[in-house]
């Protein structure tokens, strides 16, 4: 097996250096033809690797590529750890990454950077397989950052932008304030159990839980706390939770088929991940489980009244990942990562779908990203269209849908978890159905119902874009639809993960959950009678009633509650603060130690003060030295009368 | 001669050679391709020092050594271990490429130019091979002529202001060295340095000899607040001046401080481990934040080279912080960690820094300009340099797979082991590290282009992309397989920990 989880991981990256070092000798069609075929080989044996975990063929993959280094008898190493958790995470990530590459054949087909895209999106999917593959700390951070880098160059990727370039270099730069706490997480980790491997980390666990460690004054903090706190600091980064989530709505910088790739299906469900992963680490700690349960919840809810608010059309889109990226972390927090982690698959096939939608939107209208210059498309864009409706279905849980199993049983869970700030996390997610539906069904609305709002000679070339676009957008509306009725008793109350995903009894809200599991269809009539699709429903009809019954209502709902409109259109003034207080503040505290400190302390009083004390003290000192010589006698004659009194004296 | 003297002399002759031979006129410019092939040369032979060296053993190996100054026991001894030899196969790997960078750049006394590096090549081998304390101070002070040279005569506007303060600050940092090294001596009876590593001293005679050494090695490596000649030396030096003061000159203090004042004095080390952490810590933190203001290019990379030394500091010093501070897992692990990211650091950030320096040299040979503010959208007629900029910026702010990472990685794991806090502050360099090298990043070479000079920009020439793409690639490769470096190194770490640990009262 071994090679082939190699294979998998290095076809993508060679395709990525082929495309781009040599892009101007493959061509453009080299390029896409190569990296096309590097991640469609990733994706195949992505999914015999899950049907071997399935059947059982292949075993749980535990083994060491190469020893990194050896410092002081620890081992840092590269190696693949491949259990059912990894393999679903596999397939999820080439599925979608090989739509993606289809896809950006079209979307990207006249632009000049053609080769580079194909090789930064296919090194964003060896980088994000070797942070899905890893069975140890240090590959785990290494695709971490790596993921990173590959962000940061495809959200600059026109770099002519000045908006382009401020996103990047902001999503990066928030990215490492996770980072840093991500480390410090490791660092713990490395402290007590004296290793960086999964497996010996996790079985050392008890330790570690009554472990303690001074931090501030004489109090004494649990190591495991503080341990699995610092490692959630990273996922808030990387999947964007607050108040580390202002990087994700600029990053729609970027072109689209990497909101789609990296910022909806991937990337930002790394975090998901690895929290998923440390189960035996975060079971252990309720304190860390309220602390994801409370961020999440928070995440969840209110970045979802941010998509209320917006125009355009991405950014819609991007508020409601940030939204659902809260409903995953909230579902760990409650201890069904299993839940979180099915979330996450439904979520990267319906969101990926609904940014690639929303790109053939755009490209149908010529790079127009603004809502209110759209409108009535459904008869221009069939496909896009219907693709898209099951796009939003799946994503305000219709019942039947992807959606609706992973966010139904998500929300249940979380009803039955007893961890402090349930509650509180409880009323965020059902308070969020709401919004979810009310933000998904405006855009729907606004982009292809109602009166048509485009710009004339954008009108003339309007039409559904071709094969490479659509072909995508129907292969990912497929599992949005149905994936959940195969899918959801064998993840969620089966023994899908078997021990990739460790919950303690007391914690196992899936458990209860599924004593009152009987198949799909039992559970879809469940979610019939639950409350939660109440609310979706009447989210559908507000938005109906605002923005195709009424189009007038939002105008006067808007000068109604002006102090939360503009609260909301603001980011809760989020982005002011960290420009006008973190940032400015950062430069002032640099401008004063360099001008204070070293220039006018160190420099100037002490080198070069005394430089020009020495100066001064030889130019007084020269005085001395007058060359006339009945001053050297007068001197000489006070000296004698000086030392002969001294003597008599 | 034994190998190493061949690697010290043989540059220092040809370099001679080149000064007699004085500048030749006409096309062929037989001065510069006998320097490339003299450089060259050497680091063929210093190669011989890697596939020659026993990794078993933390004995000095290719020992050379011979009575010189016989009345005072003064001897020429030479011979590398594992702390030594990497530092001097970066050496070697650099001085051809500081040649090549400055083939058709230096049109003042180019034999002259090629020669001050050749001689300084071989004096900076000379510092780390030498076993013997007088010397080394011999070679360590003789370099500081070529590097005085170098500044003074092919420097920038206020070359004079940056040699006098570098010069100044450096000399009268050795001054004390020497001191306590005639001290030692006396004591001791042998200038050897192994003979020094065993003598035993007592507490208040370890501090002196402690501090004295400090003054030397802080100036050099440069610790705040001894640090501020650096950004002045470096915006005036000439773009080999720049990368060689990065690369290596810095790594001296370095390895000053894993050579001499904490096995001499590892009583005094122990006692002012705190202070010492306490200075480094503010080398990362402050000079971050100093970094992030700075408006020109060079003046911007010397800062963040002494906050990345600052990393070379906190792994030495953190040894005595963990042994205080016991916890579950095994301390000498934090204790191999910290010295060993220490001296990885000093390989990459030679690396990386030399690479950041000599692209500030490609924009300055084009531009004329290191301000930031004078250039925008580099990358759009620079598309080659410019990937490669991004690269070593991301290099510089430590990005895992590049050597960046490998050092300060360790020694913030290790960090943790000593103090919370420690770690703590040591990682804010994700932050800050990223945040002013990005910055400068995104206003030279992202953006729309700014006007018509950077207009007019021509991408990197072969003999600019070589450069950067050889470094560029070590740059990789000691970031994805740093083993073959830590082994290299590591029986000689061990040596040294089982050593400093020990009291010497």
């Amino acid at each position: 097996m071994e090679n082939i989880y190699l294979t998998i991981v290095l076809s993508p990256l060679l395709a990525a250096i082929i495309a781009g070092l040599f892009g101007r000798q493959v061509g453009r069609a080299g390029a896409h033809t190569l990296t096309i075929l590097g991640v469609a080989v990733a994706c195949g044996l992505s999914m015999y690797v899950l049907w071997a975990q399935l059947t059982g063929a292949a075993a749980v993959y535990n083994e060491t590529v190469y020893q990194w280094m050896s410092v002081g008898g620890i081992n840092l190493e590269v190696g693949f750890l491949v259990d059912r958790l990894t393999a679903l995470m596999m397939v999820v990530v080439t599925f979608v990454s090989l739509m993606v590459h289809i896809y950006t054949i079209g979307y990207m087909h006249d632009d000049n950077g053609y080769q580079r895209f194909f090789s930064y999106i296919s090194l964003f999917t060896f980088a994000m397989l070797m942070l899905v593959m890893s069975n140890n700390f240090l590959q785990l951070f290494f695709g971490w950052e790596a993921v990173g880098v590959v962000s940061y160059l495809l959200i600059g990727f026109w770099y002519k932008r000045p908006t382009a370039i401020f996103a990047n270099m902001k999503a990066f730069l928030v990215n490492r304030v996770g980072d840093f706490g991500f480390l410090l997480g490791i660092a713990a980790l490395l402290m007590y159990t004296g290793s960086l491997d999964y497996a010996e980390v996790f079985a050392q666990v008890d330790g570690l839980a009554a472990a303690q460690i001074n931090v501030i004054g004489d109090g004494s903090w649990s190591l495991l706390t503080l341990a699995c706190i610092c490692l959630f600091i990273g996922a808030m980064g990387k999947s964007a939770q607050v108040p580390l989530h202002v990087w994700l709505p600029d990053s729609m910088e970027g072109p689209t088929p990497i909101s789609a790739l990296i910022h909806a299906a991937t990337m930002v469900t790394a975090g998901i991940f690895m929290v998923a992963r440390m189960s035996p680490l975060f079971e252990f700690s309720e304190t860390a489980l309220t602390v994801v349960l409370v961020i999440g919840a928070t995440t969840a809810l209110f970045t979802g009244f941010m998509g209320l608010v917006q125009n355009d059309i991405k950014r819609v889109v991007a508020y409601s990942t940030l939204s659902q990226l809260g409903y995953m972390t909230v579902a760990l927090g409650a201890s069904a990562y299993a839940s979180g982690v099915f979330h996450l698959m439904t979520h990267a096939f319906f969101k990926a779908l609904l940014f690639l939608a929303a790109g053939s939107v755009i490209i149908a209208l010529h790079h127009e990203q603004d809502m209110r210059k759209m409108g009535g498309l459904k008869k221009y864009l069939p496909i896009t269209y219907w693709t898209s409706l099951a796009g939003s279905l799946a994503l305000i849980g219709f019942p039947g849908t992807a959606g609706f199993f992973s966010k139904d049983a998500l929300i249940e869970a979380v009803g039955y978890s007893t961890i402090a700030g349930s509650g509180y996390a409880y009323f965020c997610v059902m308070a969020g159905v709401l919004i979810t539906a009310l933000y998904s069904f405006r855009m729907f609305f606004l982009v292809f119902h109602g009166n048509e709002r485009i710009d004339e000679d954008a009108r003339h070339h309007l039409h559904e874009p071709g094969w490479v676009v659509t072909l995508p957008l129907v292969l990912l509306a497929i599992p949005s639809l149905v994936i959940g009725w195969p899918t959801v008793g064998p993840l969620l109350f089966g023994d899908f993960f078997g021990n990739a995903i460790f919950v303690t009894d007391a914690h196992d809200v899936l458990g209860q959950l599924g004593a009152d599991y009987h198949g799909p269809m039992a559970f879809l009539l469940h979610g019939l009678t639950s409350p939660v699709l109440y609310l979706a429903l009447s989210g559908v009809v507000i938005a109906w009633y605002m923005y195709l019954k009424n189009p007038l209502l939002p105008k006067t709902v808007k000068d109604r509650f002006g102090f939360i409109y503009r609260l909301l259109e603001n980011k809760y003034y989020l982005d002011d603060f960290n420009e006008k207080v973190v940032a400015r503040g950062s430069r002032l505290l640099g401008k004063g130690l360099w001008r204070g400190g070293d220039t006018t302390v160190i420099d100037g009083i002490l080198i070069n003060g005394t430089a020009n004390s020495i100066g001064r003290f030889a130019g007084w000192v020269r005085h001395l030295q007058t060359g006339y010589l009945y001053h050297y006698a007068f001197v000489m004659v006070i000296g004698m009368v000086v030392v002969v009194g001294w003597f008599i004296w | 001669m034994g190998l190493l003297s061949t690697l010290i002399w043989l540059p220092v002759l040809g370099g001679l050679l080149i000064l007699a031979l004085g500048d030749r006129a006409g096309a062929a410019r037989p001065d510069r391709w006998l320097a490339l092939a003299i450089s060259l040369a050497t680091f063929g032979l210093s190669l011989l020092l890697y596939t020659e060296f026993n990794f078993a053993t933390a004995q000095m190996q290719f020992v050379e050594r011979m009575p010189w100054i016989s009345a005072f026991n003064i001897e020429y001894y030479l011979g590398v271990d594992g702390i030594s030899t990497p530092l001097i196969l970066l050496s070697t790997f650099l001085t051809p490429m500081i040649i090549i960078a400055g083939w058709e750049v230096i049109k003042k006394r180019p034999a002259q130019y090629f020669a001050a590096f050749l001689i300084l090549e071989g004096l900076m081998i000379g510092v780390f091979a030498a076993l013997d304390a007088m010397l080394f101070y011999v070679f360590w002070e003789a370099m500081l002529i070529p590097m005085f040279l170098i500044i003074g005569i092919w420097g920038g506007e206020r070359r004079v202001y940056a040699t006098l303060k570098f010069f100044l600050y450096t000399f009268l940092g050795s001054v004390l060295m020497l001191v306590a090294l005639v001290y030692l001596y006396m004591q001791s009876g042998s200038f050897s340095i192994l003979d020094l590593h065993q003598l035993r001293i007592g507490s208040t005679e370890q501090i002196y000899i402690f501090i004295a050494f400090l003054i030397a090695f802080a100036v050099k490596v440069p610790m705040w607040p001894v640090h501020t000649w650096l950004p002045d030396a470096h915006v005036e030096a000439p773009t080999g001046g720049s990368v060689v003061l990065a690369a290596v000159l810095l790594k001296m203090g370095g390895y000053g401080f894993i050579r001499f004042s904490m096995p001499i004095a590892p009583d005094a080390s122990a006692s002012l481990a705190g202070f010492m952490i306490a200075l480094s810590l503010i080398a990362v933190v402050y000079i971050g934040f100093v970094a992030l203001v700075q408006q020109d290019m060079k003046k911007l990379i010397a800062y963040s080279s002494i906050a990345h030394m600052g990393f070379v500091t906190l792994g030495f010093f953190i040894v005595w912080a963990i042994l205080s501070n016991p916890v579950n897992s095994d301390a000498l692990a934090g204790v191999s960690m910290g010295i060993t990211g220490s001296m990885v650091q000093m390989i990459s950030h030679g690396l990386i820094s030399g690479a950041m320096f000599l692209c500030v040299g490609v924009l300055y040979d084009r531009m004329h300009s290191r301000q930031i503010a004078d250039y925008g959208g580099v990358i759009n007629a620079m598309p080659k340099f410019g990937a490669l900029f991004v690269f070593f910026a991301m290099a510089n702010a430590g990005l895992p797979g590049t050597s960046g990472f490998v050092g300060e990685f360790l020694v913030i794991l290790a960090s943790y082991q000593a103090n919370f806090w420690y770690a703590f502050l040591a990682a804010t360099t994700l932050i800050l590290g990223a945040a002013y090298t990005l910055w400068m990043i995104k206003r030279v070479v992202f953006g729309d282009i700014a006007n018509d000079n950077v207009k007019a920009l021509h991408d990197m020439n072969r003999r600019e992309s070589l450069l950067l793409v050889i470094l560029a690639v070590s740059v990789l490769a000691l970031g994805l397989y740093p083993a073959p470096l830590v082994e290299m190194m590591q029986p000689s770490i061990d040596n040294f920990i089982s050593h400093v640990i020990q009291s010497k009262l």
